[in-house]
């Protein structure tokens, strides 16, 4: 009888824990079983690369919030370097020494942050070429070019009539342009008016940014003045559609409060295809306005090894009712956010993210739409093609919340879907869902090498994903985001690696290493160096006063400073140290510190000259030293600054070892 | 072929001036910061490295022992030796020109002669770099020597130095060679003339007379 009620009692509470047991055990079994049974067989020697040897290629994850971009080799996930781009950085002096400055300058003055979202590598014959990366600030609307020769940014523009730069810079494939769509409609020109009048105000302004094909020096080319919805992804056409870039757009219901509600209303909004060719055409006819504008370029030169900021006052406009076959609008479902052309051009994927669906168009099939003048309606003198007529095909329920498509070389597309938390694998045509992946967790961007690009390289694909929760050793509530490596050359995607990323990596590119490292340079030839306040070697070293202004030429090698004694300064100077580094062999930098410098440290390149401004506040003695573990006198590399009293009649003097006055 | 000998002469003496065009000696420090090696070359009329940057990247590491700077502008050999080879040319073109089987000969020793006397130099060099150290280094270590091997292979505290001629170098050993090959070559043609003169047309008369004489 007893028996009988524990059985009764109990028996069902033991089943369900049992139940649950097994049930949450099934659970980590699958969520390991992508990650744990992968890596237990042949993936950890798939991503080995052993000590000495290099990675295949080289992968450019954005920093996202953090400004920066890093640079990571795969399929190993080594993180190799993080480039400042938007915003400062202490460790390289990036912002804080006088070169850099003036990279970040812009028409709200010196900013040192930005949001920087989208990697892309310069492209000829619709192939990336290893020569730049571009990428976007979207915060206070800029590109910036960084070269890969010195894998150092060496230009950044603003964008004027733009809020919001995030659809951009997405290259076309000769790298003619790259283009900042605004995601935020702002009013134009920019002005004091009600919020409320948005759709009465405000516009959404597409920027095309020439790049010279020889400097890769940027130029605002001309912009296009559209309604003001949000302008939220890009990408130029390839091979037969050539010629047009195409934005996603969300917001068409043009509102300016509650988004999330207000905004996700329209079944379809739309992709804007441009023709920049046509506007080529326009510009060369004189069929643009030229507006007043205020925009910085900045632009950062080896020989000077200095940034100058120019301020540029005009740009040119069109406008669509005055230009026709200019814009047209591709009716897509719902709040599209990624817009991805597959290698041959014809494709064009519209990712709604909101949409059960995705909605794959035809270049093919729009031109000849435009042709038969198969419209829709009309939105500000923008013809709206009719969707029947665009679309190619829809891959049916293949997930939840599309983001982002890149392709492979074999007719295969690769979808992110945020929501249900995978990469889903389709062909490019017949429009079947192939494989699917889970991602850790929910993936935003993707990127396989070329993915975007006429050549896929790729037999790797990286996910880039907004949420870590478990995936690492927990750091405090706030977490790196996290990737994951999958190996794509078979039939099945394979999960190989997971590592931790820098801020939130949104789109990333990446490059096959033999495509950038015969460009690499290893050191700046000192001859070369152009910098105004150079030395050209420890003859140059000398300290002048102009004023309260006091420049010291201070060079380095190994292991000393000339001079590394100096005095007659004064309480209230200026003082620059101007060093150069007179090394010449590669990896040999030194880096400078001086107490009580209210901005950073200076890390000079051989053959480089820095600038650090250092306002003495207090008299004494204080010391200065190399930063960068040298040599074997490293430790030894420091010297003495003294700062005596205002007005006082210590003359200014310098040295270098007892009997060798530098003077 | 009657011309061979004084053509080979006349090519030795113009080999030497490969010596303007190539590196003659080649000095290599490999280690492990260096993967690549720090490489010297020593010409005729100049010292270089792989890069503009070579002979100061040597001289950096050779400071911390206490090394003297290499400069070649204190190096009076590098001025005077271009003008050494280019007599030597002359002089081998000479030789071809009276094509004297002695003059080959001659040519050859006083290369030779003046080629060894240029090593013993360039070991004194070495011998001065290595050993003449300054009092003030900043790492002594007693007994020590820094002085890179003449040719071979030596390792010197963390860098395994190479020591090797270059391609001026075994071009002009070439030229020598075929100096040597001249004078050979026209001795036993000299021979040869002798012996037809000497017995007239009967060869074989000739030959037995030669062996007697041996």
């Amino acid at each position: 009888m007893k028996n009988h009620v524990f059985l009764k009692r109990f028996l069902p509470l033991a089943l369900a824990f049992g139940l649950l047991a097994v049930l949450s055990g099934c659970g980590k079994q699958d969520a390991g079983g992508q990650g744990g049974s992968a890596l237990a067989g042949d993936a950890a020697s798939q991503v080995y690369v052993a000590p000495g040897e290099y990675d295949e290629f080289y992968a450019f994850l954005s920093g996202g919030f953090s400004g920066q971009l890093s640079v990571y080799g795969l399929p190993s996930g080594r993180l190799l370097k993080v480039i400042p781009v938007f915003s400062l950085d202490a460790e390289k002096g990036y912002g804080f020494n006088e070169e850099t400055k003036p990279l970040l300058n812009t028409s709200f003055g010196f900013i040192p942050w930005d949001d920087a979202h989208h990697p892309e590598l310069s492209q000829t014959n619709g192939e990336t070429d290893g020569r730049w990366v571009f990428i976007n600030g979207n915060n206070t609307p800029r590109i910036a070019r960084i070269d890969l020769s010195t894998f150092e940014t060496v230009e950044i523009i603003e964008i004027p009539n733009s809020g919001g730069n995030h659809s951009s810079p997405f290259t076309t494939e000769n790298t003619e342009y790259v283009v900042a769509g605004t995601r935020f409609g702002v009013p134009y020109p920019q002005k004091d008016v009600a919020i409320d009048s948005y759709a009465e105000n405000f516009k959404g302004m597409l920027t095309f940014i020439k790049v010279d094909p020889n400097s890769g020096e940027m130029s605002i080319a001309f912009q296009v003045l559209l309604p003001a919805f949000n302008y939220d992804l890009a990408h130029s056409g390839k091979g037969a559609s050539h010629g047009w870039t195409f934005f996603t757009s969300y917001n068409t219901e043009e509102k300016s409060t509650l988004l999330e509600v207000n905004a996700s209303q329209h079944d379809k909004d739309f992709i804007a295809a441009i023709n920049w060719k046509k506007a080529e055409e326009y510009i060369q006819q004189g069929k643009f306005k030229e507006i007043p504008a205020n925009y910085a370029h900045n632009l950062y030169k080896d020989e000077t090894h200095s940034a100058t900021s120019t301020m540029m006052d005009k740009v040119k406009v069109l406008i669509p009712s005055e230009c026709p076959g200019l814009v047209y609008f591709l009716p897509t479902p719902k709040s599209p956010h990624g817009v991805d052309v597959d290698p041959t051009g014809e494709y064009i994927v519209g990712n709604g993210k909101l949409s059960a669906d995705l909605t794959v168009h035809s270049y093919s099939k729009m031109i000849k739409a435009i042709e038969n003048k198969a419209y829709e309606t009309e939105i500000a003198g923008v013809p709206v093609l009719k969707f029947e007529e665009v679309v190619a095909g829809v891959v049916k329920e293949p997930g939840l919340g599309p983001l982002h498509t890149e392709f492979d070389a074999n007719g295969n597309a690769y979808t992110t879907f945020f929501i249900s938390s995978e990469v889903v694998k389709w062909k490019v045509g017949t429009w079947e869902v192939l494989d699917r992946a889970p991602c850790y967790y929910s993936v935003g961007h993707l990127m396989i090498p070329g993915g975007d690009s006429r050549k896929p390289e790729g037999k790797y694909l990286v996910a880039l994903n907004k949420i870590t929760k478990d995936r690492y050793l927990p750091t405090g509530p706030e977490m790196n985001h996290s990737a994951q490596l999958y190996d794509i050359s078979g039939d099945k995607m394979k999960l190989l690696l997971d590592f931790p990323t820098i801020g939130e990596p949104h789109y990333a590119q990446a490059i096959s290493a033999d495509r950038v490292t015969g460009r690499m340079k290893k050191f700046y030839p000192i001859e070369e160096n152009k910098h105004p306040y150079r030395a050209m070697g420890e003859k140059d070293a000398k300290v002048v006063r102009e004023g309260n202004v006091v420049h010291v030429y201070m060079t380095t090698i190994r292991s000393h400073f000339a001079p590394d004694n100096i005095e007659g300064v004064k309480v209230g100077d200026k003082v620059y140290f101007h060093v150069t580094n007179l090394e010449q062999d590669w990896d040999v930098p030194h880096g400078f510190a001086v107490m009580g410098a209210t901005n950073a440290e200076l890390l000079i390149m051989p053959g480089q000259t820095e600038t650090l401004l250092w306002e003495p506040k207090r008299e004494g003695v204080f010391p200065f030293y190399c930063t960068d573990f040298c040599s074997a006198l490293h430790q030894e590399m420091q010297g003495y600054i003294r700062v005596s009293p205002q007005g006082s009649d210590i003359a200014l003097k310098w040295r270098l070892g007892e009997d060798e006055p530098v003077q | 072929m009657k011309f061979l000998p004084r053509l080979l002469m006349a090519i030795g003496a113009l080999l030497l001036l490969t010596l303007f065009v190539f590196p003659m000696w080649r000095i290599t420090l490999f280690a492990p910061q260096y993967p690549d090696g720090v490489t010297m070359y020593i010409w005729i009329n100049k010292l270089g490295g792989d890069s503009p940057g070579t002979l100061q990247n040597i001289n950096i590491l050779n400071h911390y022992v206490g090394m003297k700077f290499i400069e070649p502008d204190s190096i009076p050999e590098l001025r005077y030796f271009p003008t050494v080879v280019l007599v030597l040319v002359a002089l081998g073109l000479i030789a071809a020109l009276i094509n004297k089987r002695q003059l080959f000969l001659g040519w050859a020793i006083v290369f030779m002669v003046l080629a060894a006397l240029g090593v013993y130099d360039f070991y004194l060099w070495e011998y001065d770099y290595g050993h003449n150290l300054s009092p003030t280094a900043p790492i002594k270590i007693p007994g020590a020597s820094f002085q890179p091997p003449l040719i071979g292979t030596k390792v010197i505290l963390n860098f395994i130095a190479k020591s090797f001629p270059h391609t001026g170098g075994y071009l002009a050993g070439l030229g020598v060679i075929l100096a040597l090959a001249a004078w050979w070559l026209k001795s036993k043609m000299d021979k040869n003339e002798k012996l037809v003169i000497a017995g007239g047309n009967d060869g074989v008369g000739a030959r037995e007379q030669l062996r007697a004489q041996a």
